[in-house]
């Protein structure tokens, strides 16, 4: 047995609580990673277990690190462009949007409104395809080895289609720019995204009856990895694993950058906080996310998607300085730029919203069993392209 | 949304000794930011997240930017005498002339922390910290026990940028490997030849090779 020695409610909670043995038996090290089936990439927890309990467990980060931002600093403003897509391979398109902001934002563009519609309609079908694969690998973790993984690829190779007709890739889409989107959206594909938004509603309640109450589901996902609010925002944890834990924070609705001031939709908040929650909190955001999706699809209007007067290549913004944000599928995707009047940024930052809601792995896995650690760390749901960077 | 001056009299107020700078933000974003000094700095910035008001309880971002030292050109005005053949005849004058002067400014580096308040939904408030010079005094206090989010954040600032973080938990380097000497993200930095080099024993094979070449040719030299 082991034993709580600060509890992580005291005024320590800043802090993970210290588990100390009872001296019966040995710590086992082990090193889970950094090729693992359960860790997504190449990313090493370094943990210590008594018996079958967690005690200590240290992420070990940079396998996959190439100094994405030194890279930034070297070529100019648009160049980067298509470089964020590298970051979070599953959701191109919120990279390229929260990078375009930012340097919107440093240079004072607007954006004409076609393209900010098909900017909302883009990241909300990122959004969904995001949170499909998560929840379908998350499933995966549990041992269900496949199949409802395929089941969300099945809905998300819809998308990921409509993407390559757009912008000519599944993936690396490189489709936004400064001040509106690269290509214009026709006729046929946003009627080849009205029936992929048409089919979604049924993939989801076809998914919910697998999932939703499966006993196995229900069994190791409730009351495990559970976070404290307060926590949650002390440790700078963002989108839906802020929200898990009842924090009522969407930059959706409190910067409302864009467009998204115009639709209606609800934001998701999740009750206890633990590996349940944050699945359920997904499933909702995709039917919320559907909602925007058919309000945006009817309300597209016609016009230009860029102002041809505003030139993307070659920009050289007045020096000065912009921390530039959105609510990317994993969470607060920022871009901080410092401009000293070169057409090369003199400072690029990402604030890698996977990097930072791992901040708290140690203290959700500590006391729980080993086996759990895959499955909580699989809910917090990261790419290492963006941890490592 | 209180304006950065308001937000820096309040500070003033509640921490007394407290010497905040303004810095100003010249581009159309206006993020305009605030410098703090390091003995005040853990103080300023629990009044930060508790103050009423303010309750700036979300840390969202922090960054370090390296500035080099810099050798500015400047031309000054300066009087000076000088004897001049004015019809001829010797006269000191005094004028005025204009002297290119060099003057070198010590680069620094600086730590970034963007904050927001989910409470009352406002910010972004930027604070800056600085240290002394970009060599031997590159400590400053870390905010780490204020907002937990600075943990990786900072452990990468000291990774790539070199900021010895005070009074941080684990500093440890986040990207790079443990045995890696440099800072990556420096604006002086060189990539080494071979990232990967290890001496090997055949290293120690080929240095008394070429010990031993040299004294061969010493002995030839000699014999000549």
């Amino acid at each position: 047995m082991t034993t709580l020695v600060n509890d992580r409610h005291a005024p320590g909670w800043n802090r993970p609580p210290i588990i100390e043995s009872d001296g019966e038996g040995e710590l086992l090290e082990v090193a889970m990673g950094p090729h693992h089936p359960s860790t997504h990439g190449v990313f090493r927890m370094d943990v210590a277990l008594d018996g079958e309990r967690v005690v200590r467990l240290k992420p070990v980060f940079g396998y996959l690190h190439r100094n994405h931002e030194k890279i930034g600093e070297g070529v100019s403003y648009l160049a980067s462009m298509p470089y964020t897509d590298r970051l979070d391979y599953f959701c191109s398109l919120t990279n390229n949007w929260a990078y375009a902001l930012a340097v919107e934002k440093l240079v004072g563009i607007q954006v004409p409104e076609r393209a900010e519609y098909i900017r909302v309609i883009l990241a909300e079908l990122t959004r969904i395809q995001n949170h499909a694969s998560a929840i379908g690998f998350l499933i995966q973790e549990m041992g269900a080895s496949g199949t409802p993984l395929m089941y969300a690829f099945k809905e998300r190779e819809k998308i990921m289609d409509l993407f390559e007709s757009l912008t000519g890739s599944r993936m690396m889409c490189n489709y936004m720019r400064f001040g509106g989107c690269r290509v214009d959206i026709s006729e046929v594909q946003l009627n080849m995204a009205r029936s992929i938004v048409a089919g979604l509603p049924n993939f989801i309640d076809e998914f919910e009856a697998l999932l939703s109450s499966n006993e196995i589901l229900l069994a190791r996902c409730q009351g495990v990895g559970i976070i404290k609010p307060e926590l949650a925002v002390n440790a700078g944890l963002s989108g839906p694993m802020l929200r898990c834990s009842g924090v009522n924070y969407d930059l959706r609705k409190v910067d409302s950058y864009g467009i998204y001031g115009r639709f209606k939709f609800r934001v998701p908040l999740g009750d206890h906080g633990d590996i349940y929650d944050r699945y359920m909190i997904r499933v909702l955001e995709m039917r919320e996310s559907i909602r925007i999706l058919e309000q945006a699809l009817h309300d597209i209007p016609a016009g230009p998607v860029a102002d041809p007067k505003v030139k993307s290549r070659g920009i050289r913004p007045k020096p000065g300085e912009v921390y530039g944000r959105i609510e990317a599928p994993k969470g607060e995707l920022g871009f901080y730029l410092i401009s000293d009047g070169s057409p090369n940024p003199y400072r690029y930052r990402v604030r890698p919203p996977s990097l930072i809601n791992l901040t708290i792995l140690e203290d959700m896995c500590l006391g729980q069993n080993v086996a759990d650690v895959v499955l909580i760390f699989g809910s917090v749901d990261i790419v290492l392209g963006e941890v490592d960077r | 949304m209180n304006t950065i001056e308001e937000i820096k009299t309040a500070i003033e107020a509640a921490v007394p000794g407290a010497t905040l700078k303004i810095v100003l933000n010249p581009s159309v974003s206006a993020q305009h930011s605030l410098v703090l000094d390091h003995e005040h700095a853990v103080k300023v910035a629990e009044f930060l997240r508790d103050a009423d008001g303010l309750q700036f309880d979300f840390l969202s971002n922090v960054t370090g930017v390296d500035w080099l030292d810099k050798e500015l050109t400047e031309k000054v005005k300066v009087q000076r005498t000088v004897t001049k053949v004015v019809d001829g005849v010797e006269k000191v004058v005094e004028e005025e002339v204009e002297e290119a002067r060099k003057r070198f400014v010590p680069g620094f580096i600086e730590c970034v922390y963007h904050l927001y308040s989910i409470a009352l939904r406002q910010g972004p408030l930027v604070l800056r910290m600085r240290t002394a010079n970009r060599t031997d005094q590159v400590q400053m206090p870390s905010l780490t026990p204020v907002w937990r989010s600075a943990e990786f954040q900072e452990r990468e600032v000291f990774d790539l940028f070199g900021i010895v973080f005070a009074g941080h938990p684990d500093l440890r380097r986040l990207l790079m490997w443990d045995e890696f000497e440099d800072h990556p993200m420096r604006r002086d930095y060189v990539e080494p030849d071979d990232f990967e080099y290890e001496p090997t024993p055949h290293d120690q094979v080929l240095k008394r090779a070429q010990a031993h070449k040299a004294a061969a040719q010493e002995g030839t030299v000699a014999a000549q």
